[in-house]
C-alpha cells in the first residue's frame, strides 16, 4: 500500500498540522519508506495472541472520591499564550 | 581545585560528609566547567544558583552536625524533559519555548529532597525523539569525544539523552537524569563511555515528565560508574500516586547490595542479536564481555529471543501512535507557542501552531502515529504491533527459564558523525539492540566496555528480569571492574 500526497495531507489535517504542497510531496516517499519497512510485521503469526495491554503486571488503583487539589487558577493560567478574566481565550468558535 | 569535577557521585557525597571539601567548592567547580563548555551545547538553561543553594544547605547541615541527605552536596544535570518549577522546560521544542512549569516532576522533586542541586537543564532530541541529538530546536549537542588527534569531525553524543551523556563524559556534571523510551539512556551512554540504567517500567514516576510514548517512557540515571547509577536510582525511584503505572513496591538499597560476585548466575547470550553488518569490533567486545562475566563466576548459556527482528517495526508503530495521542495537547491554548494570523479560526490556529512549533522528526512521528491509528488501518498496524509486543515480552519470559540476565552489545556502531544519517529509517535502526527490552518493560543498563580502533567508546548491555535492577547493576559492576575503562575525551571545548 502506498501513501500519496493526498493521503499525507489528509493525515496532516487529522493531526492538525498545517503542511504545504511541497512538504506533502517530500513526506510521501519518506513515510512510504518507513511504512513499507513496518509491513514486515504482517508476516508474524499472531493468531490467538492477545494484544499487549500492560507490560508489567500492575493493578489499577482506586482512591477515595474526594477533592485533593484546587484553587489553582493563577497557576493554571500562568503559561497561557492568551488569557482574560480568569479564562483561556481562543478565536471565536461560534458565529 | 579543578580536579573536583573529576569526582563521581559517591566520591563527592563522601568527601563532603568527611569534610575533605565543601559542597560549595564542588558546586562552584562544576558551575565553572558548565560555563566554559558552551561549544558542546549540552545545556539549554544553566542554573548555577540552584546548585549553589543546595550546596550551601549541605554545608550548613554538616556544620550543624546533622545527618546528611543521601545526595547532599552533589550537583547534577536535569534532562530538559522533566518539569522543574519556575525553570524553563522545553523538551527541546519550540512549542514549549518559554514554558515555566508551576510544578515539579516527581523524579526531580525526589532528587532535590535527597539534597542534590541542579546545574541546569540538559539538551535532548526534541520530545526525546531521536538517536543523535540532532532534532533539538536548540541545536545539536556535540559529543566531547573525537576520533583521534587532529580529527575535528563533530560526532553524535547519542540520543535522546545526548545532553546528559555529553555533559557527564565532559565532566560538566557527575551524574544526570535521562529518560529511555527505546534506548535513550543506554545508547547515548554507550556512545560517550559512561553508564546508564533504564529500570523496570514503573520504577520511576512519569509524573511531570513530558510524555512521548507512555507505555514505554521510563526515567533513569546516567553517571560515570555503576555505583553512582545505583545511588541516583535509589533517589529517583519509588511509588507515586500521581502516576497510574507507578510500581507500588519498596525501593531496594541497590548501592548496599552491589556485588560483582556472579557465582550462581546464568547469563544468556541471545543468538538473534548477532546481526549481519555488525562491526567486528562490536562482536569482539561482546565475546570479551562473555569472558569477563565468566571470570566473575557466571555461567554462560545460549538463548533464543525469536521475535527480536520484529521489535523495531513494532516499536515504530507503538511509539508514534502513543506520541500522536500524547502530543495532541500542544494546541496553542493552555501553554506554549500560539500562531494565530489575523482572521484565522480555531482549527487554523491549531494547525499553524503545531506546524511552527514541532520539528521535522516530531511531525514525521505524529503523522505516522495518526496514520496507523486512523480508521481502516488500526487493526492491521496498531493491533498487530501490540500482539507482536506480547510475543516479544513472551520471548523474554521464556529466556528467564534458562538464565537470570542477558548480555548484548548496546548499539550496532560507535558514535557516528553528526549529519551522517540523513535517512530517518537508518537512524531508527541504531536502536536495534535497545528497543526489545523497552517493549518488554524490563530493566537494562549500558556500561562502557572499551574503545574501537578510532578511539571511540563501545558499550555492553545487561538486560534483567522485571524488578531485578540489582542483578543488572551487579553484572554491570563485574564488567566495569574487568573492563577498567578509564578513557576520557580530551578537552577541546
Amino acid at each position: 500500500m502506498s501513501v500519496d500526497t493526498a493521503t499525507v495531507k489528509k493525515v496532516a489535517s487529522l493531526a492538525r498540522i498545517a503542511i504545504s504542497d511541497a512538504d506533502a510531496e517530500r513526506l510521501a516517499p519518506e513515510l512510504n519508506n518507513i511504512l513499507g519497512w513496518i509491513e514486515q510485521l504482517g508476516e508474524v503469526d499472531t493468531k490467538d495472541v492477545a494484544p499487549m495491554t500492560a507490560v508489567i503486571p500492575n493493578t489499577l488503583r482506586l482512591r477515595a472520591d474526594v477533592i485533593t487539589d484546587g484553587n489553582q487558577r493563577e497557576a493554571v493560567l500562568a503559561n497561557a499564550p492568551q488569557g482574560e478574566f480568569g479564562f483561556f481565550t481562543v478565536p471565536k468558535v461560534v458565529e | 581545585m579543578s580536579t573536583l569535577t573529576d569526582l563521581g557521585v559517591a566520591a563527592i557525597r563522601n568527601g563532603v560528609r568527611d569534610g575533605e571539601f565543601s559542597a560549595r567548592e564542588v558546586a562552584e567547580a562544576f558551575n565553572t566547567a558548565v560555563a566554559g563548555a558552551d561549544a558542546l551545547n549540552a545545556f539549554i538553561v544553566k542554573t548555577p544558583e540552584h546548585a549553589l543553594a543546595a550546596a550551601d544547605a549541605a554545608d550548613k547541615a554538616r556544620a550543624a552536625g546533622e545527618t546528611l541527605k543521601p545526595l547532599a552536596g552533589v550537583p547534577i544535570g536535569m534532562k530538559d524533559l522533566f518539569a522543574t518549577k519556575g525553570v524553563q522546560t522545553t523538551a527541546a521544542s519550540h512549542i514549549l519555548e518559554g514554558f515555566k512549569p508551576e510544578y515539579e516532576s516527581t523524579v526531580s522533586h525526589k532528587l532535590w529532597d535527597a539534597g542534590a542541586g541542579m546545574l541546569g537543564k540538559l539538551n535532548l532530541d526534541q520530545f526525546a525523539m531521536g538517536s543523535s541529538n540532532e532534532t533539538s530546536y536548540f541545536g545539536n549537542v556535540i559529543s566531547p569525544w573525537r576520533r583521534g588527534e587532529g580529527d575535528n569531525t563533530p560526532l553524535a553524543p547519542g540520543g535522546s539523552s545526548g545532553g546528559s551523556s555529553a555533559a557527564i563524559a565532559a565532566r560538566l556534571c557527575p551524574a544526570a537524569t535521562g529518560t529511555d523510551t527505546g534506548g535513550s539512556i543506554r545508547q547515548p551512554a554507550a556512545f560517550t563511555g559512561i553508564s546508564g540504567i533504564k529500570p523496570t517500567y514503573g520504577r520511576c514516576s512519569r509524573w511531570g515528565v513530558v510524555a512521548f510514548a507512555s507505555s514505554l517512557d521510563q526515567a533513569g540515571p546516567m553517571a560515570r560508574d555503576v555505583r553512582d547509577c545505583a545511588i541516583m536510582l535509589e533517589a529517583m525511584a519509588g511509588f507515586d500516586v500521581k502516576d497510574s503505572t507507578s510500581l507500588d513496591m519498596p525501593v531496594p538499597h541497590w548501592e548496599a547490595g552491589l556485588s560483582a560476585d556472579l557465582r550462581g548466575k546464568r547469563v544468556g547470550i541471545p543468538a538473534e542479536y548477532r546481526m549481519d553488518g555488525t562491526p567486528a569490533e562490536i562482536e569482539a567486545l561482546w565475546q570479551q564481555g562473555i569472558a569477563w562475566l565468566k571470570d566473575a563466576g557466571a555461567e554462560i548459556v545460549e538463548v533464543s529471543l525469536p521475535h527480536t527482528k520484529y521489535a523495531l517495526p513494532a516499536y515504530y508503530i507503538i511509539a508514534p501512535a502513543e506520541a500522536s495521542s500524547n502530543l495532541a495537547r500542544y494546541d496553542g491554548v493552555r501553554y506554549g507557542l500560539r500562531e494565530l494570523a489575523e482572521g484565522q479560526n480555531l482549527q487554523e490556529m491549531y494547525a499553524a501552531t503545531r506546524a511552527a512549533g514541532f520539528g521535522d522528526e516530531v511531525k514525521r512521528r505524529i503523522l505516522i502515529g495518526t496514520y496507523v491509528l486512523s480508521a481502516g488501518f488500526y487493526d492491521a498496524y496498531y493491533t498487530q504491533a501490540q500482539k507482536v509486543r506480547t510475543l516479544i515480552a513472551r520471548d523474554f519470559d521464556n529466556a528467564w527459564s534458562q538464565c537470570d540476565l542477558l548480555l548484548t552489545p548496546t548499539a550496532p556502531s560507535a558514535a557516528f558523525e553528526l549529519g551522517e544519517k540523513v535517512d530517518p529509517l537508518a537512524m531508527y535502526l541504531n536502536d536495534v539492540f535497545t528497543v526489545p527490552a523497552s517493549l518488554a518493560g524490563v530493566p537494562a543498563m549500558s556500561v562502557p566496555g572499551g574503545l574501537d580502533a578510532g578511539g571511540l567508546p563501545l558499550g555492553l548491555q545487561i538486560i534483567g528480569k522485571p524488578f531485578d535492577e540489582q542483578g543488572v547493576l551487579n553484572a554491570g559492576l563485574a564488567l566495569e571492574q574487568r573492563a577498567g575503562f578509564t578513557a576520557r575525551p580530551n578537552a577541546w571545548w
